[in-house]
C-alpha cells in the first residue's frame, strides 16, 4: 500500500478518493497507516471527522483529488507561540527561573485533530502555550536533552542527564524539572540522586500516567505542582513528584532512592516505600513534613561514573545454583532480591561464596518490596552472611542495582565496596519503620 | 394535519437513535448494570486542550476551569477503566458482532476496518474527557412500505457517566454508566410527517430488539431529531425517550419556528435591521417597585438592567395559536447566564411590575411605539451576562430560525440548550487495535441474521393461538423472547400473553424498571399462579411490589397477603357480603352483580380467579333473587 500511495505522490494530508472491491467510493483526508493496520488497508478521514479502513479494489482504484496544505498547522502554531511571547513574563520583577531537561515523557502536548497527529510541547514557548500558568510563577528555561521511551535508556543517559542538571542548577535555576516516562523514572531518580552532591535546588522527576493529549491527563498538575517544589521550598534533593491519589488533589513528594513504581496504570502508581512521602504539593501550597536535605548555595557537583556490569534477579523457588552460575557469569556484581527477609535455597549459598571469593559482590535485599532483609534471624540468612554475602536493610531492590552501580563505577575493591554499599549514602536505607 | 400541508412547508426531519447493548461494557469486562451502590468517590480535573481554546486568554482558562472540577461515583459496575486510570481493553467482539448484525439487517455497508476515535467531551460525563467512537457502516435503506428511509451511518460508541447532583461548583456524576455500549443510527433528513418521524423510530427500535442483544428499561434508548422546514434552519431536539411523543415534538417545532419566521416578518416590515443592545441600569429609577424578584436583587446588592428591542413589541409574547415566541426564547438564553429569567414588555404590567414603573422603563430605554424591552434584575455579573445574551438572541430573530440545540420537554414541546455542536474534535484512539472485518466474519453475521418481526407475528399467531393483535403487541413491546422463554419452562400461552402484553408494558408506563424482571423471576411467578397459589389478577400488585421493594416473590406476596383461598374461605366471604347488601340486592337485582364484585374483590384479589369468584357472586345473587 505504502508503495503504491508513493509512486502516485500521495502523502498523509493528501485529499483522496478510493473505491472499494464492493464499488464503494470513499473520499477523504489520507491519514498515516496506523501500526495495527492491516498492510492493505489505507486509512481515511472522512468529511464527518470518522477515520475508517479501506481496502481498496486495486491499485487504479486511489485517486489523488487535492493536496494537502501542509503549512497550514504548523504556521497558526508558530502565530500562538509568538502571541504568548508578548503575554508571558509581565508581573512585579523577573520570575525565578526554573530549569526543564526532557528526557522525552510528554509533559504538555496538544493535537493536530485535522491529522490526528499527538504534538510534544518542548520548548519553552511551546509549554507557556500549553500550560500558561506555568508562566506566572517562573521563568522556564528548557532544553530537549533526548528523546527516549524510558525503557530504553541506559546508564550513559543517567549521566548525561546528571551532567546537564548540574550546569542547569549551577547557571542559576532555582530547581530543575526533569519530564521522564514513568517506566524506569524510579531508577533514574535513584541514579541521579548518587550522582549529584551539594545541589543548590530540588531536582524533580515528573511523568504523566494518562497521556498529555487528553483532557484528563495527570500531567499538568504534576507539572505546575513539580514548578512549585522549585520556587516555593527549601528542599535541596533528587525527587520523584506525582499524584497522592487518583484524585487530581495532592502531589507527593518522593525521595529518589525510596521510590517505585508499584501499579502499572494507576495516576498513584509511584510510592515512597519503607518511608511516608518527603512532602505534598496541594492547591499550589508545598508541604514538606519530614527531614530532609536544604538547598545549598555553592556549586552542584556531578560525579556520574556508573558500572554497566551489574545484573539482578529474584531469586524464585526453581532457581538452581547452576542457574544462578550461567545468570552471573561475568556480572561485576550480582543484586538478589530474596524471599521473606532476603532468603535463598541453601543450595545457592556456596555459589554466592565463589562469587564474592572470586571479588564479585553479592548484595541482598527482600523482593517483597515493603520490609527489611534481615539476615541474623534465622539460619539461612546467618550462612549467606557467612559466605560473604551483603545485607543491604531496607533497600529497594531498584535502588540497590543502582546504588551497586555507581559503586563499582569507583572501586575494584570488595572491601571497600562493602564499606559502601553498607553505609547510608542518599537516605537510601534507614533503621526506623513505623507502623 | 394532512400529509400534503407538511410537505407545502418543506419539512424534513431525521433521526438519530442510540441504542444501549447488553453485551457487557466496550471496552471492558463490567456488566451493561447501573447500580445504586457507591462504592467510593474521587475528584479530578478536566483541562481543555490548546486546540479547544484556540488562543488561550489566562482569564478564560481559569473561568474555564472552574467549571470543570468533577466528583465521580465509582460502583460495582465499573473498574479502573472507566476510572481512567487503565488503558482500554480491546473493543467488545461481541459490540462488534452486534452492530454488524444490524448493519446487515439494513443493508449498511461496513468498513473494511473499523477504527475507534477520540472524541473530546470536557463536561465531565467522560472521565478520559474524550468519548471513543467508531464509524463502523454506512448508506443503508429502511423499507418503510415501499418509500425507502436512508441510513447514513451507523456507529459504535461508549455510553457517558451519569449526571447524578450538582455541589456547588463541582459537578456529581456515576461511572456505571460509562462504557456500556451504544449502536448510534443516523437517518438521512427523508422523513416528511411527524407521524413518519415517529414510524421510522418504532421501526429501528423493533430491528434492534430483534438483536436481542439490546438493554431494556429507561433510558436505554434515546432519540435526538433533527427538524428543519423551509426558511426555517435545522435545530436538533436531543435525547427524546419517548416514542410516542415524537410526533409532538415534531410538530411543536414546525409550529414554533413558523412563528419565528412570522416574527421575522413582521420586524423586516417594522424596518428593523439592527439591534443596538445598549444596557441601560435602571435599578436607582425603579427602586420602589412591587416586584419581589427585583427587590431581592437590589437588596443583595444586585441591579436591574433593561434593553429596548426595537420593533418588538407583540412579538415576544405567545402568537394567536399559543405558540410561546421570542419572550421564552430570548428567556431560556439568559438562563444559561445563571438568572432566573427576564421580564419583557409584553407581559407587562404584572409581577409586581406597575403601567407607570412600565413608562419609565420605556423612558429609559428611549422606547418607541413598536419597541419593546425586557429587564433582568440579579448580581451586576449575571445580569450583565444575561443581557449579552438576551441580545444575542434578539439580534438572532432578525434572520429569523437560529440553528440550535434543544431539550424535550415532557409536554411535547422543546427548549433552548445550546449552539449545534461545531465539528467533533476527533483523533485516533490508538490504545485499542483496530479490528478487521474480514470476510469471515461477515459470513458468520449472516448466520445470525434473526427472525424479522413480521415472521415473528406469523410464527405466534399459528404456533401459539395468539390473535394477531396479540402477537403483533408483542413484538412491537420486545417481549416476544421473553413469551418464547417462558413458554419452555411450562407456563400456559394465555398467562404469558396476558403477563407480557398487558402487565409489564402497565408497570413500565407507571415508570417501573422492569429489566429487573428477568425469566428466571417471571417463571416463578407465573409458575406459582399455574399451581394455585394465588390467582392471575393478583400478578401485577406482586411484580410492582418486587419491583419497588426489591423483594423475591414469596417476600412480596406474603407481604402483600396474597395467597390462594380455599374454597370454603370464599364461600364464606361471598355469603357474608351478600348478605349484608341483602336489601342492595333485591332493589338493584341482576345489576347488583357489578357493584358488589368490587367488594368482592377488594377482599379476594389475587386469592381466587376472577372468574370463579363472579360466577360464585352471580349464583349466590340469583340464589336470592329466587333465580335458577
Amino acid at each position: 500500500m505504502e508503495g503504491v500511495l508513493r509512486s502516485k505522490g500521495i502523502l498523509p494530508g493528501d485529499y483522496v478518493e478510493v473505491a472499494s472491491s464492493d464499488g464503494r467510493i470513499v473520499r477523504g483526508v489520507l491519514m498515516p497507516h496506523h501500526e495495527f493496520s492491516g498492510v492493505d488497508i489505507m486509512t481515511v478521514k472522512l468529511d464527518n471527522g470518522y477515520n475508517i479502513g479501506i481496502r481498496p479494489s486495486d491499485d487504479a482504484s486511489v485517486k489523488l483529488v487535492k493536496k494537502g496544505d501542509q503549512k497550514t498547522a504548523d504556521q497558526k502554531a508558530k502565530m500562538l507561540t509568538s502571541a504568548h511571547h508578548g503575554a508571558s513574563g509581565s508581573g512585579p520583577g523577573p520570575l525565578p527561573q526554573v530549569s526543564v531537561v526532557s528526557t522525552g515523557g510528554t509533559i504538555a502536548s496538544y493535537v493536530d485533530y485535522r491529522t490526528g497527529a499527538v504534538k510534544p510541547a518542548i520548548t519553552a514557548d511551546e509549554l507557556a502555550r500549553s500550560v500558561p500558568e506555568l508562566t506566572t510563577v517562573c521563568s522556564p528555561r528548557t532544553e530537549v536533552l533526548y528523546s527516549v521511551l524510558s525503557e530504553n535508556m541506559r546508564p550513559e543517559n543517567w549521566r548525561n542527564l546528571a551532567e546537564r542538571v548540574a550546569d542547569h542548577l549551577n547557571g542559576g535555576s532555582r530547581g530543575c524539572i526533569i519530564p521522564h516516562g514513568t517506566d524506569t523514572m524510579g531508577y533514574t531518580g535513584a541514579a541521579l540522586s548518587f550522582s549529584l552532591s551539594d545541589l543548590t535546588g530540588p531536582v524533580v522527576l515528573v511523568g504523566s500516567q494518562r497521556s498529555s493529549d487528553r483532557p484528563s491527563s495527570d500531567s499538568t498538575l504534576n507539572l505546575l505542582s513539580a514548578v512549585r517544589l522549585c520556587v516555593d521550598s527549601d528542599l535541596g534533593e533528587v525527587v520523584v513528584l506525582m499524584h497522592s491519589t487518583t484524585d487530581d488533589g495532592s502531589c507527593a513528594v518522593h525521595r529518589g532512592t525510596r521510590v517505585r513504581k508499584c501499579h502499572s496504570s494507576r495516576r498513584d502508581a509511584f510510592e515512597s516505600v519503607n518511608e511516608p512521602p518527603i512532602g505534598s504539593v496541594r492547591d499550589g501550597e508545598v508541604l514538606l513534613e519530614r527531614d530532609h536535605d536544604k538547598r545549598g548555595c555553592g556549586k552542584v557537583r556531578v560525579d556520574a561514573k556508573f558500572d554497566e556490569g551489574v545484573a539482578m534477579l529474584n531469586f524464585y523457588p526453581g532457581l538452581t545454583a547452576s542457574k544462578l552460575r550461567k545468570y552471573a557469569d561475568g556480572a561485576s556484581g550480582l543484586i538478589i532480591a530474596g524471599t521473606g527477609l532476603g532468603h535463598v535455597h541453601q543450595e545457592l549459598i556456596p555459589e554466592i561464596e565463589r562469587l564474592t571469593k572470586g571479588g564479585v559482590p553479592v548484595c541482598i535485599t527482600t523482593q517483597c518490596i515493603w520490609g527489611a532483609s534481615n539476615l541474623n534471624v534465622y539460619s539461612t540468612g546467618r550462612d549467606m552472611l557467612r559466605a560473604g554475602a551483603m545485607p543491604l536493610g531496607d533497600m529497594l531492590s531498584e535502588t540497590a542495582y543502582v546504588k551497586l552501580s555507581w559503586v563499582l563505577g569507583h572501586t575494584n575493591d570488595l572491601e571497600k565496596c562493602r564499606g559502601m554499599m553498607l553505609a547510608d549514602m542518599r537516605r537510601e536505607m534507614g533503621d526506623r519503620r513505623s507502623l | 394535519m394532512p400529509e400534503d400541508y407538511y410537505q407545502s412547508i418543506g419539512l424534513m426531519v431525521g433521526i438519530e437513535i442510540h441504542q444501549q447493548l447488553s453485551t457487557g461494557k466496550l471496552f471492558c469486562s463490567c456488566p451493561c448494570i447501573l447500580s445504586e451502590t457507591v462504592a467510593r468517590r474521587f475528584d479530578r480535573l478536566l483541562r481543555p486542550s490548546l486546540s479547544e481554546m484556540g488562543e488561550v486568554d489566562r482569564a478564560a482558562l481559569e473561568e474555564a476551569q472552574k467549571k470543570l472540577r468533577f466528583t465521580y461515583e465509582s460502583t460495582d459496575s465499573d473498574c479502573l477503566v472507566e476510572a481512567d486510570e487503565e488503558p482500554p481493553h480491546s473493543a467488545s467482539d461481541k459490540a462488534i458482532r452486534t452492530t454488524l448484525l444490524f448493519s446487515r439487517m439494513v443493508g449498511a455497508t461496513p468498513v473494511d476496518e473499523v477504527e475507534f476515535m477520540r472524541k473530546i467531551v470536557i463536561d465531565g460525563s467522560n472521565t478520559s474527557g474524550f468519548q471513543r467512537t467508531a464509524l463502523v457502516s454506512m448508506k443503508g435503506k429502511l423499507d418503510m412500505r415501499g418509500k425507502g428511509i436512508g441510513i447514513d451511518t451507523i456507529c459504535l460508541e461508549e455510553d457517558a457517566a451519569r449526571r447524578i447532583a450538582e455541589e456547588g461548583q463541582t459537578v456529581v456524576f456515576r461511572i456505571d454508566r460509562l462504557g456500556i455500549p451504544l449502536i448510534e443510527i443516523a437517518t438521512a433528513p427523508d422523513m416528511r410527517t411527524p407521524e413518519e418521524a415517529r414510524e421510522v423510530a418504532e421501526r429501528l427500535g423493533t430491528l434492534l430488539r430483534a438483536t436481542r442483544m439490546v438493554r431494556r428499561g429507561i433510558g436505554s434508548i434515546r432519540e435526538d431529531l433533527n427538524i428543519s422546514i423551509t426558511g426555517g434552519a435545522r435545530v436538533e431536539i436531543k435525547g427524546a425517550q419517548e416514542l410516542g411523543l415524537i410526533p409532538q415534538y415534531v410538530e411543536n417545532e414546525v409550529k414554533r419556528q413558523l412563528a419565528l419566521i412570522a416574527a421575522r416578518d413582521a420586524l423586516k416590515k417594522r424596518g428593523i435591521a439592527e439591534i443596538p443592545g445598549i444596557k441601560v441600569d435602571i435599578t436607582g429609577r425603579i427602586s420602589k417597585t412591587g416586584s419581589k424578584v427585583m427587590q431581592k436583587a437590589i437588596s443583595n446588592g444586585g441591579v436591574v438592567l433593561a434593553v429596548r428591542l426595537p420593533g418588538f413589541s407583540g412579538l415576544m409574547r405567545a402568537d394567536e395559536n399559543g405558540v410561546k415566541r421570542l419572550g421564552r426564547e430570548m428567556a431560556l438564553h439568559a438562563k444559561v447566564a445563571g438568572v432566573g429569567g427576564i421580564f419583557h414588555s409584553d407581559e407587562l404590567p404584572d409581577y409586581g411590575i406597575t403601567d407607570e414603573e412600565v413608562e419609565i422603563i420605556r423612558g429609559a430605554v428611549g422606547a418607541g411605539e413598536n419597541d419593546g424591552f425586557a429587564i433582568v434584575a440579579d448580581s451586576k455579573f449575571k445580569a450583565n451576562a444575561a443581557i449579552d445574551r438576551v441580545v444575542l438572541r434578539a439580534r438572532q430573530a432578525l434572520a429569523g430560525v437560529p440553528e440550535e440545540t434543544r431539550d424535550p420537554m415532557p409536554d411535547g414541546t422543546s427548549s433552548y440548550s445550546r449552539p449545534l455542536p461545531g465539528r467533533a474534535r476527533m483523533y485516533p484512539e490508538t490504545d485499542v487495535p483496530p479490528i478487521t472485518v474480514t470476510a469471515e466474519l461477515l459470513a458468520e453475521i449472516e448466520e445470525l441474521i434473526p427472525e424479522l418481526p413480521e415472521e415473528i407475528v406469523k410464527r405466534l399467531q399459528e404456533k401459539h393461538s395468539l390473535s394477531r393483535e396479540q402477537a403483533e403487541a408483542l413484538v412491537k413491546s420486545g417481549f416476544d423472547s421473553l413469551f418464547d422463554e417462558l413458554l419452555v419452562t411450562g407456563i400456559s400461552s394465555k398467562l404469558a400473553a396476558r403477563t407480557l402484553i398487558n402487565t409489564l408494558p402497565e408497570l413500565e408506563g407507571e415508570g417501573l424498571d422492569v429489566g429487573v424482571l428477568t425469566k428466571e423471576v417471571l417463571a416463578g411467578v407465573l409458575e406459582r399462579v399455574e399451581r394455585g397459589a394465588f390467582s392471575k389478577e393478583g400478578v401485577p400488585q406482586l411484580l410492582k411490589r418486587m419491583i419497588e421493594h426489591g423483594e423475591a416473590a414469596a417476600e412480596a406476596a406474603d407481604a402483600l397477603r396474597l395467597c390462594g383461598a380455599s374454597g370454603s374461605q370464599i364461600e364464606g366471604v361471598i355469603d357474608r357480603i351478600v348478605s349484608e347488601k341483602r336489601d342492595f340486592i333485591l332493589d338493584r337485582r341482576e345489576r347488583a352483580v357489578a357493584p358488589l364484585m368490587g367488594l368482592v374483590m377488594k377482599e379476594l384479589r389475587g386469592k381466587a380467579d376472577g372468574k370463579l369468584l363472579s360466577d360464585l357472586l352471580e349464583r349466590k345473587v340469583n340464589e336470592i333473587l329466587g333465580v335458577k
